[in-house]
Formats: structure tokens, sequence, C-alpha cells
């Protein structure tokens, strides 16, 4: 669409730009102070330049768990992905089943994440957990709350379930665009199951999946609450991943300087990967239409 | 609808996703004794006692009554300052447009943890700490410009050639933009409202961290009363499964919305 230049436009976004920057900005700007600064008390303070993001980047437990969270996200998107496009193929296309569907896979995605936390805490469970029991009955002998690899699992498979659904939403979204003639022409074509999806159906979710591999990746880098509520973190710091290194750290701990060092550093790392993922794409996407 | 083979498979993904909050439902509706003594899928005498202590308990209600003040402040402001921003967007350019998108989606990528204290500090010094608007505004920082984003979409798939007929007709902006250009993508701020209602209503890190009282959200009262009175496992799965309900109030609302706006929109 051809846009003309108007620079009154500016009116119609200044709302969002000032609330946007009171909650984004003043805060920013203050974790960006604190990290260039040695704070005892309000008037005690020495500018210590780079001295907390040499120790926060020096720090091998930072280390270990930016490790966790690379493969913890890694983890995530490799299954959450392609089960969200194949369930999104198996959805009906019309009548009564797209609304119920719709109700029933969105439900995970409105449940406050504490309560998604507690949900798996109380049915992990070997003593009164339907999932914990009915391991255990299979003789496999499953605890989350002491085995590290246990816990891992129940992380992840917890995370599958809330998120999947998101996935699913808007791959459906991407395939209710295509019309029903490019079905009719790949069936005159004897085009097979596979070249249908490869040709028609994937092209036209690509924006979609773009979308959804971002907020993906965003959200499950910054997982916090499932993992706090169900394991807080262990056993040992098994499922510690970096958003709960950093509350330790800052409201724990009360290390300011390296909590908002750390805290630069981890909002460097999640908007750089951001970048560089959308620009190629895009750039493949252009390059696909030429 | 036909059943197909294909269907199965849906079958059994709704059924991993409804398993673990029946299983909370079920606990919600025993006696802690049934629960802690033996496996049963069934409630052998249903109950709806943990409810009651809910629903008496002002401690208990008033968690839900807060959640739901702020996370409707946050929608009506996301939906009021997005909207306007979302047209500039998609009508004009102008200068640093593409950098203020930018910048706005990069607010969402920031963790909450980073502006945790940052927030705490700002809104204490302002008198705002531990009252509904704080929350509903600190929710702002990812729930604006995702509303934008939502709004962008829809609104690009409305052709200019309406505007311009409007302003031809004599239509003043005001005038067009709240009696024809709103009516026209209604499920797109269905869609909208929906997505910000959910991230507002889910989140718990910073509602916990910036209410102490006043305002607190349900979801912090139900971590502080695990934390505090030992293990009511039955009251706990009833605040939990009280918690989903209007969750689900919400998409039995928008169904239909979601359905019809996720195929023209961008989300």
């Amino acid at each position: 669409m051809n846009k003309i230049t108007n620079n009154k436009a500016w009116f119609l976004v200044l709302p969002v730009f000032f609330i946007v920057a009171i909650s984004a900005i003043i805060p920013l700007m203050t974790v960006v102070n604190y990290s260039v600064q040695d704070i005892f008390d309000p008037q005690t303070r020495f500018f210590v330049g780079t001295e907390w993001f040499e120790q926060v980047l020096g720090d091998s437990r930072l280390h270990d768990a930016l490790l966790r969270q690379i493969f913890y996200t890694l983890s995530v998107l490799f299954i959450e992905i392609p089960l969200g496009i194949a369930v999104a193929l198996t959805l009906p296309r019309k009548g009564w089943g797209v609304s119920a569907s719709m109700v029933l896979l969105a439900l995970p995605l409105l449940i406050p994440w504490n309560v998604v936390g507690t949900i798996w805490q109380i049915f992990g469970r070997a003593d009164i957990g339907l999932g914990g029991y009915v391991i255990n009955l299979m003789g496999i002998d499953y605890n989350y709350a002491q085995n590290p690899m246990d816990a891992w699992i129940t992380v992840l498979v917890m995370d599958v379930w809330h998120w999947t659904s998101l996935i699913v939403l808007l791959c459906y979204a991407g395939l209710r665009s295509i019309p029903d003639a490019y079905y009719q022409a790949a069936k005159i074509d004897g085009a097979s199951r596979w070249a249908v999806f490869r040709f028609i159906q994937l092209p036209k979710m690509q924006s979609v999946l773009v979308i959804g591999v971002l907020l993906r990746f965003m959200d499950s880098f910054m997982i916090y609450t499932e993992p706090f509520v169900l394991t807080g973190g262990g056993p040992g710091n098994a499922t510690t991943f970096l958003s709960q290194f950093l509350t330790r750290m800052a409201v724990g701990q009360f290390d300011l300087g390296p909590a908002a060092a750390f805290s630069l550093v981890y909002f460097l790392i999640i908007l750089l990967v951001c970048w560089v993922f959308y620009t190629v794409v895009m750039n493949a996407g252009k390059q696909g239409e030429q | 609808m036909q059943f197909q083979k294909r269907h199965i498979g849906l079958l059994l993904y709704i059924l991993f996703l409804l398993v673990p909050i029946y299983w909370l439902f079920n606990m919600s509706i025993k006696t802690n004794t049934e629960i802690l003594g033996a496996m049963t899928l069934f409630p052998d005498n249903p109950t709806l006692a943990n409810y009651a202590t809910i629903l008496t308990d002002p401690a208990w209600y008033t968690g839900y009554i807060n959640s739901m003040i702020y996370v409707g402040i946050n929608v009506v402001i996301s939906l009021v300052v997005a909207l306007p921003a979302a047209y500039a967007f998609s009508r004009f350019n102008f200068t640093g447009d593409k950098h203020l998108f930018f910048w706005l989606l990069t607010n969402r990528m920031a963790p909450p943890a980073v502006f945790l204290l940052p927030f705490f500090q700002l809104y204490s010094s302002v008198g705002l700490f531990d009252t509904h608007i704080a929350v509903a505004l600190a929710h702002c920082l990812f729930n604006v410009p995702l509303a934008v984003w939502i709004l962008e979409g829809f609104m690009s798939g409305i052709p200019k050639e309406i505007d311009e007929t409007a302003y031809i007709d004599g239509y003043s902006f005001p005038r067009f933009f709240t009696t024809i250009f709103i009516p026209l993508i209604r499920s797109g701020i269905g869609v909208t409202a929906f997505f910000c209602f959910m991230f507002s209503w889910v989140e718990l890190l910073l509602a916990r961290t910036l209410t102490s009282v006043e305002a607190k959200p349900i979801a912090a009262t139900m971590t502080r009363t695990v934390s505090a009175s030992g293990l009511d496992w039955g009251v706990l799965a009833a605040a939990g499964v009280l918690t989903i309900v209007p969750g689900a109030l919400v998409i039995w609302f928008v169904r239909n919305y979601i359905a019809k706006g996720f195929a023209m929109g961008r989300v």
C-alpha cells in the first residue's frame, strides 16, 4: 500500500510514545545507572565503570544458567513448532468443531502462569497427582523434586502443554487464508499430500510462523514463573534459567550492580537474536518473491 | 463434520491439554483427607467446601476483584492509545516511523525481571505503589506494543479508498475514525482485547512486586497462602480452577472473532 508522508501522524503516536517511554525509558536508565555504580545506600555510591560487567561476564554460574537457557529454548522451539504445525493441520475447517477446538486449545494460554506451575506441581507428584502416579505405576521411578532429569522433562512438558496452542492458533490463521482454488488446482495436478504441504501450506504459514517463533523465543528465554512454582529452580540448579538467576541476584541477595549489568546483557542477547532472525527471514522472503 | 483419521491426533492432543486441568478440578471438589488418602479418578464425596472457603473469605476473593480491576484498566488504556497509533503506522510515512515501531517491539522483548526493581522504585516514588493503576501501567509495557502490532495488521487490510471517500464526503478525522473506521475493524479490536487480557491476566512477577495488600492479585494470594499456612491442596486447587474461569469466559465470547480475526489479521 502506498503511504502518504505526513509528519502530523506523530500526534497520533504520541500517547503510545509517552506511555511506553514512562514504563520503559525511565526504568531502563535506572538499570544503566545501577550497572556502573557501587551503591551502599542512597547517599553513598561510587562510580565503578565496567567492573560489574566484567564480574558478571566471568561468572561461571551465569555461564551454566545461560547454557541451560539456550538448551531449553532450543528444545522448546524444536518440539513446539513442528507439533503446532501438525495439530493445526488436523483442525477442522468448518462446522461446530472449529469453535469448540478454538476454545479448548486456547484454554492453557489463559491460565495464570503460576497456576500452570501449580497444576503441574500437583499433576506430577507421585502421591497425589495422576501423572506422577501413572508413571510410577509403569515401573519408572519418577520424582521431579529430586531427580534433575525428571525435573527437566517436567518443565519441558509443561511448556509444551502451555504454549503449543499459540503456534497452533497462529498456523491455523495462516492456513485459513489459503483460497480453496489452490487445493483444487493441486488436486488436478495430482500433487501429493507432502507437495501440498511443502508448496502451498508452508509458504502461507511463513509470516505467522515468524511471529510464532519470535514470541516463543522471547517468552521461553524469559521464562520465570512456571519453573519457579514447579521446582524452584532445583533440584540443585537443574532448572535455574536466566530470569530466575537474575531475580535471585537482584531481590534475594540485593546485588544491584551485578544484577543491573546482567540485565543489560540479557536484554541485548534477546534483542540481537530477534533482530538477526527477523532480518534473515525477511530477506529470505524478499528473495523468494523475486 | 465428517470424522477422519487425522482427527484422532487432534483428539489425543486435546486430551493431553485437558487431563491436567481435569485433575485440578477433580482435586478441588475433594476433601483433603481424600486427596492425600487414595488415588481416585472421581471424588467419592464431592464437596463444594473448598469453593465456599474462597468465596466467603475476603483474603481470597478480593484477589480476584483486584486482578479483574487492573486487567480491565490495562485493556482499556492499551486499546485507547494503540488505536490512533496503529492507524498512523498503517496509513502514513513519518520521520522515524520504522525506528519507533522497532523500538516499541523491543519492549515486548525486555524480560520483566529486568524492570522489577526500577518499577518498584518508580511507582513508590510517585506514591502509586500498591494501587491497581500501577499494575495496569506496568503491564502497558508489553501490552501497548503488542496492541499496536496486531491492530496495525488489521488496519492495513482495510482499503485506503474508504478513508478518502469519507473525507470527500466531509467527515472530520475524529468522526470518521469513531463512526466508520472502528466498526470496520471490530474483530481486530476483539482479538487485540483478547491478547491484552491474556497477557495481563497471566502475568505474576510485576503484579506481585508492585502490590502488597490493597491491590494484591489472586495469583500472588495463591503463592503466599501456600507458603504461610502449609499446603491446603483442596483450597489451592479450587483457587486455581477459579482463575481459569474468567479466561474461559473471555475465550467463549471472542471465539468467533478469533477464528475470523486470525484469518484477516497479523496474529
